[in-house]
């Protein structure tokens, strides 16, 4: 038996294995979960029924519940919850899982399992939960005795929130929902063998620090790292710029960890980041990474990554040091406890800002800048996807507003034209690319946060995978408006068939879409088309004073490439920055071709 | 291209004896392409209910710090040692050889095993089976050796492997 010792505690209670469930959520500080019942989580309901102090949002779909659950999770820092039946239940959980596992979200999920007598039997909705989500979560329990059931629970939420958080599922069969065991609280669980390091030694920061102190061409590569280690993160990250004066690029992922309006500022890089985070990235002498992983949409080839840099990485997970990248001082920590030791070792060791050489640095950032990467004519009556973000923008950056996304190309213009000045404010689905995630992932912010504007950018296709979420809006009344970029392709699927498959648009286009503002309102919402130019800032400001919820569809123009580019297999000083310019800018070699 | 360089490395663990762990540890190679040449388990502290795995895998610097790093990531992983780089280590590896001959051979066999203390533990007129212990080289050295003498069928236990000297470093007594 497992830390034998620890089983000789004196429980505080002892109760059915359902109410040591509830009760521990309840002692986790668990305010909602996200679920849908079934057979084998029949008690668990029975339970949540009887205490009736556990908020439960019934969803339509499991997906949807992990998405809604990351949503919750990501806008708040604290782990969701999500509650699903056995066999299907936990089935259709699995994209929602890989997707918090590769975004690093903390998700504890409760399965439901047929009892244990009958596990291996080929049961009715029985399925190897365990085995299933080996691969898509950051660990798995299969609770097979009440009496490990509290530990269980408390370990879980534990396991997901530090270190490197993600997703942990706790599968839970009938009859131990059923039998009584002990209660234990949060103090007296058992220990785990889990400990992620926090914090790295003193002397390598101090050499972190002196390298950039030294540089003459440095940047911070931030990641969504530094919006998992809380706002302070964020805060320290500003500080620390502030006080070097370097510029800053950040992921996809680490979006509003650095205020879009700073100054330092570069934009996103990458495969759709700005030419000028991109060159800097290529051409600086230090890069400082921090909470981010050398993905492969952030390095482009990798042989022709930043070639001359010197490399810091900070990182949470010594996994991500060196997987995709060689780095020269790996740092392994959380991001705010670092940063905040950066910025002191940098004052005590009277490190100062280095304005004339930092000055010819910008100013071949300036250059760079001068490109105007971004920007695109709006000069016919057909709305560009980029005017129509820039515009939502525009008219929502002084209320308090949360962003989701779904997948593809309206996520990559979100991503470029929307501005984020605080963390939290920004959630997408990077890593796994999960269309899909935006409507769901909404409710659960949603629901975390009442009062505050919550607007799905969405793709008509991409809103369709989960399109069933509007159900479950509507039962609750969420404000929540999805503002759908209505190209009528498969924006990004069509964009690479241009580019690499000699324009042949095999199955992109999206035929028979429904009538958004008919849809809406069968589920008693609100919609408006806005097929004009002079219709656009109509229907965004009828979306913003409408209560409930609302589907704003919106054409744009059908054929919009989403630029700048890196094309896939090429480096960063490759980019192509529009279609006039993609004729005799690189194509995608055949290499590239075989890469997603 | 550069010459990319794999290196054996033998790994240690010791991790909690529970149902998954070994599907876990065994995941995290196949999800990633990893190689595993050797895998042994078995459990070494019946109280705390601690196991010990050792592994033999290749790969080049950077894989090998991947998979420590992956291992040392698993929950129910309580210590990661790479005895290849942490000082000199022992291995031994048992082995179980059945070897069918007659005449000459067997008497050729026979002479071999006795080279490499190896004991016949079964025999008929036409085979023996051999019992072999010793380091990995050894073991493929007379079962090469035995290949040579008539038919023959292979059973091999695995690596085990200590650190030499006076160190405990994977304390179950934690």
């Amino acid at each position: 038996m497992r830390n034998a010792e620890y089983q000789t505690r004196k429980p505080e209670d002892c109760i059915s294995g359902a109410a040591i469930i509830v009760k521990a959520l309840q002692d986790q500080g668990v305010e909602v979960i996200f679920g849908y019942p079934g057979g084998a989580v029949l008690p668990l309901y029975d339970e949540l029924f009887k205490t009736n102090n556990l908020r439960h949002i019934l969803v339509r779909h499991e997906q949807a519940a992990v998405h809604a659950a990351e949503g919750y999770a990501r806008s708040t820092g604290k782990p969701g919850v999500v509650l699903v039946t056995s066999g299907p239940g936990a089935t259709n959980a699995v994209t929602g899982l890989t997707d918090a596992l590769m975004d690093s979200i903390p998700i504890v999920c409760l399965t439901g399992q047929v009892p244990t007598h009958l596990i291996g039997t080929d049961a009715f909705q029985e399925a190897d939960t365990t085995g299933i989500t080996r691969a898509c979560t950051k660990h798995n329990y299969l609770v097979k005795k009440s009496e490990d059931l509290a530990d269980v629970m408390h370990e879980a939420f534990y396991v997901a929130g530090n270190g490197r958080p993600g997703p942990v599922v706790i599968d839970l069969p009938k009859d131990i929902l059923f039998e009584e065991g002990p209660y234990f609280t949060l103090e007296s669980k058992r220990p785990c063998a889990y400990k992620p390091q926090i914090m790295e030694d003193q002397q390598q920061i101090e050499k972190a620090v002196k390298l950039l102190a030294d540089a003459e061409q440095p940047i911070i590569y931030g990641g969504g790292g530094l919006i998992n280690s809380g706002t302070h993160a964020s805060q320290l990250l500003r500080e620390f710029a502030d006080l070097t004066g370097y510029p800053v690029t950040l992921t996809l992922m680490g979006l509003g960890a650095f205020p879009a309006s700073n100054k330092h500022f570069l934009g996103m890089l990458g495969m759709h980041g700005t030419y000028e985070a991109n060159l800097a990235m290529h051409q600086c002498d230090v890069m400082l990474n921090i909470g981010a992983r050398f993905d492969d949409r952030v390095t482009g080839r990798i042989k022709d990554f930043s070639p001359n840099s010197t490399k810091i990485h900070v990182d949470i997970d010594p996994s991500s040091i060196n997987k995709n990248v060689k780095v020269d001082l790996p740092i392994i920590g959380d991001a705010a406890l670092i940063l905040e030791q950066m910025i002191q070792i940098w004052k005590e060791k009277g490190y100062k800002r280095k304005d004339r050489m930092l000055s010819e640095w910008w100013k071949k950032i300036e250059v760079w800048r001068d490109k105007k990467c971004l920007d695109f004519k709006q000069d016919s009556k057909i709305i560009k996807p980029q005017h129509a973000i820039r515009r939502l923008f525009e008219k929502t950056q002084n209320t308090d507003t949360y962003i989701t996304t779904e997948v593809g190309q309206h996520q990559m213009w979100a991503a470029q034209y929307y501005g984020f000045d605080q963390p939290n404010r920004w959630m997408t689905s990077g890593g796994l690319g999960t269309m899909g995630y935006g409507l769901p992932a909404a409710m659960g912010v949603q629901i975390a946060h009442p009062d505050a504007l919550v607007i799905d950018i969405a793709g008509e296709a991409s809103i369709l995978m989960n399109i069933q979420e509007l159900s479950t809006i509507s039962q609750y009344n969420l404000p929540v408006k999805a503002f759908i970029v209505n190209n009528q392709w498969m924006g990004m699927v069509r964009q690479w068939q241009e580019l690499n498959h000699g324009s042949r648009y095999s199955q992109s286009y999206t035929e028979s879409l429904p009538d958004f503002v008919k849809l809406a309102d069968s589920f008693g919402g609100k919609g408006m088309v806005a097929e004009t130019i002079d219709q656009l800032d109509t229907v965004i400001d009828a979306m913003l004073e409408t209560e409930g919820f609302f589907l704003a569809d919106i054409r744009v123009a059908k054929e919009e490439n989403c630029f700048p580019m890196i094309p896939s297999g090429a480096a960063h000083n490759e980019m192509i920055l529009g279609l006039g310019d993609s004729l005799d800018a690189p194509t995608t070699s055949k290499a590239g071709m075989a890469l997603v | 291209m550069s010459e990319i360089l794999e290196e054996r490395h033998t790994i240690a663990l010791l991790v909690d004896n529970e149902p998954g762990v070994l599907a876990r540890v065994i995941g995290l190679f196949s999800g990633r392409g990893y190689n595993i040449e050797s895998l042994t388990v078995s459990e070494v502290d019946n109280i705390k209910g601690y196991s010990r795995i050792t592994i033999v895998t290749s790969g080049t610097e950077m894989v090998i710090q991947q998979i420590k790093a992956l291992l040392n990531r698993l929950v129910p992983v309580h210590e990661v040692h790479d005895l290849s780089i942490e000082g000199p280590h022992l291995e031994r590896e048992l082995a179980l050889i059945k070897v069918v001959n007659t005449g000459e051979q067997r008497i050729e066999a026979m002479r071999i095993a006795d080279m490499f203390r190896a004991r016949a533990i079964d025999s008929t007129l036409t085979s023996f089976v051999f019992e072999v212990t010793g380091n990995p080289r050894k073991v493929n050295a007379f079962i090469e050796l035995m290949g040579g003498l008539g038919d023959i069928e292979i059973c091999r236990g695995g690596v085990v492997a200590i650190a030499r000297g006076s160190e405990i470093e994977l304390d179950t007594l934690i």
